[in-house]
């Protein structure tokens, strides 16, 4: 598997990936997969009535962008903890790049090892959309 | 005028327990909309995406969550977090779900006033009463405008 091709050392970084540009189709489809029916994520005419320039997309669909990401690098099954902080609204077409980089690794005692995390959705302005941190229980090596 | 806002449930407040069927075609559909191919998500196997629980409140009867009781047009969520005990739940699996005020607290707003946040965490454990996983939300009041420091 390739989560065991990588070094899991302080300071290692994963490829970054691009999301995007974001449509209002992705917003919906996130809408209904998550049951968050806030039409200030589908609907314009609300959206402008409530101040904003257009619907923007929910900060838990970036979450999952940025979950999608971070299981890809490390392992849909050994997520421990995932934490997001809100920081910027995401609108269409933006385009989203997710990045991270292991902060820690603690070995434990049956040889698996806790590999924490920090994790950044940016914007394509550079701002910081979404920041976080995760905590991944990554299994030891199989003998060869 | 007056903001009807509903009284605020105090820290330690527990909502009611409900339960939560974990569906393999919810998890699909959720992988599609976080836009992953990965096998884990797919199949009768399928575990849960990390932020997936939070389709768990769609679902929670009335009555069942506790409030936050924040005026909704200063309400902003603030951050959010996921810790799993152990393997990750999976297709099929039924949890009970049950939310709990766990802190409250407030901060100087950046410009004047006073912004207030409290920590929601949604507990989800085995019928058995195993904890197998919890949510933590921290939502927060915008201190209001024209607000005298």
């Amino acid at each position: 598997m390739t989560e065991q091709t990588i070094a899991l050392v302080p300071g290692t970084t994963a490829t970054p990936r691009e999301f995007g540009p974001l449509t209002r189709q992705m917003f919906v489809r996130y809408s209904g997969a998550s049951g968050d029916l806030n039409p200030m994520h589908y609907d314009d005419t609300m959206a402008r009535a409530a101040g904003n320039p257009s619907v923007f997309s929910q900060g838990m669909h970036q979450s999952a962008l940025l979950a999608t990401f971070a299981t890809d690098w490390l392992g849909p099954a050994n997520v421990r903890r995932f934490q997001v902080r809100f920081r910027e609204q995401v609108w269409p077409d933006d385009v989203l790049t997710c990045s991270g980089r292991i902060d820690q690794v603690s070995e434990q005692e049956d040889g698996s090892r806790l590999v924490t995390v920090s994790l950044s959705c940016t914007r394509q302005t550079g701002a910081v959309a979404i920041s976080g941190s995760a905590d991944f229980l990554v299994p030891a090596p199989q003998a060869s | 005028m007056t903001t009807a806002t509903p009284e605020a449930s105090p820290v330690g407040a527990v909502g009611t327990p409900f339960e939560v069927h974990v569906e393999r075609g919810k998890i699909r559909e959720f992988a599609a909309a976080m836009q992953s191919d990965s096998a884990a998500y797919q199949g009768p196997d399928a575990i849960v995406p990390p932020t997936f629980l939070t389709t768990a409140t769609t679902w929670a009867p009335p009555g069942s969550r506790v409030v936050v009781g924040f005026d909704r047009r200063r309400l902003l969520h603030g951050e959010q977090e996921y810790l799993y005990h152990g393997p990750l739940p999976r297709a099929g699996d039924t949890l009970v779900a049950q939310e709990r005020v766990a802190d409250r607290y407030t901060k100087p707003g950046k410009r004047g006033g006073e912004m207030s946040f409290a920590v929601v965490v949604t507990e989800f454990r085995t019928p058995a009463g195993d904890l197998v996983a919890e949510a933590r939300a921290t939502f927060i009041q915008t201190a209001p405008k024209g607000d005298p420091s």
